[in-house]
């Protein structure tokens, strides 16, 4: 009998291991966005650099990357040089969120400026619209204007392949 | 700068001694050579001294605002002050693992400069078994979660700053003190499983692990109520506890501690439950483990949520698969052939005790499931669920009331045969008068009737008078208080004090629970409100400056009658480097209530959402549990544990220091 008691210990930590393993492959945090399948959110902002009003006709034609992100934030300095290796084939448009127009500025002077367009945001009203939980987040939108997918999070080699490329192919006619 | 480069370098040398400490003395313990058994002091103190340094060095970093060292560029900021700087290491994922190694080295430490009184086979093989733990954690560190990871050659010239949340005071002090236990559980840990490969089970083992079992467990206590205060006065919602992943993370350990130093008790006495606890000393450093490893993976979400890396949920997960799997191996494989002699009967000291370890398990394994469910329904397909504190609420309470019911028996009740009726007579007056108690309550604090309060109060009172009736029966024993203080067990006076403060405990939680007087208000500068017996006048509002962070302060005037009882400032900061807000609480701390008043949004016109509160005796839950923490303390300072020091050609002092 207790020669078979004894394993009991070891074989319900075999169990929750099993579940634990699966579990790595979930993410909790993963919300799905209540924005994804819609259309970006109707916006009056100005540009960045120029201080022109932009708004949803501004956009891009054909599918980009909404990025939002600030000169305050490290995680989007790390991902920076990645976004400017994908800005050379899609499309990124920035959305400068909670930031200052000096410190973006120089911020963008000093590591490149990859952005096809920037939105300010200084008091992160869009960002309320889009949901934006911090900084850097990024929406997958196609070409129709329709948001495919959120990202929070640094973007990468791993998140583009994974995540990025998928639905673009899908949702590029 | 090249000092993050020694400290670097300090971190793969100490997990190169771990690695011969891990290795050698086991070796010499099989190949019967002194020598190599014999290396397993120096080197753990080496070990200590290695990430001492290191970390000491990644501290230095973050006073001299490196910014080349991105750990420190994500965690801290020009503005930050020195005593943020200096908790900050420990703010986020590299640092507190390496605060976790350098904890685990000095208990090392502490074990080889204490263990004198243990044979050099038995010490050699517990640091061997601390070294291979030692191993794992570092080479997590060194390989996926490096602290001293540069951002050269573009280094910001400023930090990201430390997340707002951690900067306060209780943050100083609540990881270092919780890991002091979660890391001091594996002292019990490598002894058990010393024993286990050695093969010797007398009760020699349970008296080696029962101080660091208990002074673990102390450190373990006091850091959960550290953390709970820190959540009460910094999160502003006015909750004290919030069944959250990471607190049950911590609070699943502390229940098996909890059993595992009762059973220790017996096991050292009476030689009985060794199978039993040598199980329980592997499970309550496994659910350390355990705890770490959903906290560090981001299997489960937190409002303490850190990094999600699956690439370090992988690696925590294999070292706890090692770590616990193969401890649980060799129990299987070994325990089988533990013996354990002798009876007790039905109604006896050792029967009482393993009801309490019973009941102490089932509510570990109950926040266990509670806090798994989620992961489990995801795991399985189902949906994404989330299990809160009804859940918790509802399986833990009655439990809990079983088990403090219980601990009245324990004490007065006698080893082995104890149907005496006799020994637990002055139970039955103890009844009559806490159920008393319990009922009349209400009309003493003037509050309306609860049952919750009712049983709650009984419950408190049961506890605190059957303490009292074991003292004085002790005091009768020994003649006088005096003598008993000078003559008793450390142990038990540790044990008076622990159970006393549950009394306290119980107290605080039903009287916050069932009777907070709590109102969200709308309220703007000239604005009066009644709170009990207070007048809550809303003074303004203005903009103040803090050393990094903008506030909406609002002066508060707490009238009682005509007379001004005390002005606060509660606070809504926007910290400048995260863009973050936090509410800060003010709280004016009583013996009897706290008053506690939280700023909302505002409404504008100048109006501000007002969280405006009355908690009665919500200091008594945190009371409660530090004098449980330093009963614990108290109990090591035992004769038992300094003799057998000084006869070993220790000095005093050092058994003192054990203490």
């Amino acid at each position: 009998m207790n020669r078979v008691l004894v394993w009991v210990p070891l074989a319900v930590f075999a169990v929750l291991v099993g579940f634990f393993f699966r579990g790595l492959d979930l993410n909790p945090g993963e919300q799905p966005s209540a924005l994804i399948g819609k259309p970006v959110p109707e916006f009056l902002a100005t540009d960045l650099y120029t201080g022109r009003s932009l708004s949803n006709k501004d956009l891009p034609n054909e599918a980009f990357l909404l990025n939002v992100w600030a000169s305050w934030c490290i995680t989007c300095q790390v991902e920076h040089p990645y976004l400017t290796e994908l800005s050379q084939t899609l499309p990124i448009v920035g959305l400068n969120y909670k930031d200052t127009i000096p410190a973006s500025t120089n911020w963008l002077a000093k590591l490149g400026d990859p952005y096809q367009m920037q939105i300010s945001d200084p008091d992160g009203r869009l960002g309320l619209d889009l949901g934006v939980a911090g900084a850097p987040e990024t929406f997958v939108v196609d070409a129709q204007g329709i948001i495919r997918l959120k990202i929070q999070g640094e973007i990468n080699d791993r998140v583009y392949e994974r995540d990025i490329q998928p639905i673009l192919e899908e949702f590029t006619p | 700068m090249i000092l993050p480069e020694i400290g670097h370098f300090a971190l793969v040398l100490a997990f190169a001694i771990a690695l011969c400490q891990a290795v050698f003395p086991i070796y010499g313990y099989y190949t019967q050579q002194e020598g190599f058994m014999a290396t397993a002091k120096p080197l753990a103190v080496m070990q200590g001294l290695a990430l001492a340094l290191s970390f000491g060095l990644l501290m230095y970093g973050f006073l001299s605002h490196d910014f080349s060292l991105k750990y420190v560029a994500d965690n801290s900021n020009l503005d930050l002050p020195w005593y943020f700087r200096m908790s900050a290491v420990w703010g986020a994922h590299e640092g507190s693992l390496l605060l976790w190694a350098l904890i685990l080295a000095l208990w090392g430490v502490a074990v080889s400069l204490l263990s004198r009184g243990i044979p050099e086979k038995m010490g050699s093989l517990v640091l061997s078994v601390m070294g291979m733990i030692a191993v794992g954690f570092l080479a997590f560190m060194l390989f996926t979660s490096n602290p001293f990871v540069r951002i050269l050659p573009f280094m910001p010239g400023n930090g990201a700053d430390l997340n707002p949340l951690l900067q306060d005071p209780g943050l100083i002090f609540h990881p270092p003190m919780l890991y002091m236990g979660y890391v001091g559980l594996s002292v019990a840990f490598s002894f058990a499983v010393a024993s286990l490969i050695s093969g010797e089970f007398d009760s020699s083992w349970a008296r080696w692990s029962r101080p660091w079992t208990v002074v673990a467990w102390a450190f373990l206590t006091i850091g959960i109520a550290l953390g709970s205060w820190w959540a009460y006065y910094e999160l502003g919602w006015g909750g004290w506890w919030f069944w959250d992943p990471v607190e049950n993370a911590s609070l699943i350990p502390w229940f098996i501690a909890t059993a595992l130093m009762h059973s220790l008790a017996v096991t050292e006495k009476q030689g009985l439950f060794r199978r039993w606890t040598l199980l329980l000393a592997i499970a309550a450093f496994s659910m350390s483990l355990l705890g770490t490893f959903l906290v560090r993976s981001g299997v489960l979400t937190s409002v303490h949520a850190f990094a999600n890396d699956p690439e370090r949920g992988v690696f925590i997960l294999g070292f706890l698969v090692v770590v616990v799997g193969g401890s649980l191996t060799l129990y299987a494989v070994r325990a089988s052939k533990v013996s354990t002699p002798g009876e007790f009967g039905w109604i006896s000291r050792e029967s009482f005790l393993l009801f309490n370890n019973l009941l102490l398990t089932v509510m570990a394994v109950s926040v266990l499931l509670g806090t798994l469910y989620p992961l489990l329904v995801d795991a399985l397909g189902g949906d994404k669920v989330s299990v809160g504190a009804p859940f918790f609420n509802a399986v833990f309470v009655p439990l809990a009331a079983i088990l403090v019911s219980g601990m009245a028996f324990g004490p007065l009740s006698v080893w082995r045969q104890s149907d005496d009726p006799k020994l637990f007579r002055p139970l039955i007056v103890t009844l009559i008068v806490s159920i008393l108690c319990g009922l009349l309550w209400p009309i003493i604090f003037e509050n309306e009737f609860a049952t919750g309060t009712a049983i709650g109060v009984s419950l408190a009172v049961w506890v605190a008078i059957a303490t009292q009736i074991d003292v004085f029966r002790k005091v009768r024993a020994y003649g006088s208080l005096k003598t008993l203080l000078a003559r008793v067990e450390r142990g038990i006076i540790g044990m008076w004090m622990a159970h006393l403060g549950v009394a306290f405990m119980i107290f605080g939680v039903v009287m916050v629970e069932n009777h907070t007087e709590h109102r969200d208000l709308r309220m703007g500068a000239g604005d009066t409100q009644v709170l009990g017996r207070y007048d809550v006048r809303m003074k303004g509002i203005e903009i103040i400056q803090g050393p990094n962070y903008m506030a909406d302060q609002a002066t508060f005037e707490i009238y009682e009658g005509e007379h001004l009882y005390k002005t606060v400032y509660p606070q809504k900061r926007r910290y400048n480097a995260s863009s973050m807000v936090m509410t800060e609480a003010a709280i004016d701390s009583g013996f009897t209530r706290d008053l506690y008043i939280a700023m909302g949004e505002p409404l504008g016109g100048g109006d501000w959402a007002i969280r405006l509160s009355v908690k009665p005796f919500v200091n008594w839950i945190w009371g409660g549990a530090f004098l449980m923490g330093f009963g614990g303390f108290v109990s090591i300072t035992d004769q038992r544990y300094r003799r057998r020091a000084k006869k070993s050609g220790a000095s005093a002092e050092a058994g003192g220091a054990a203490a």
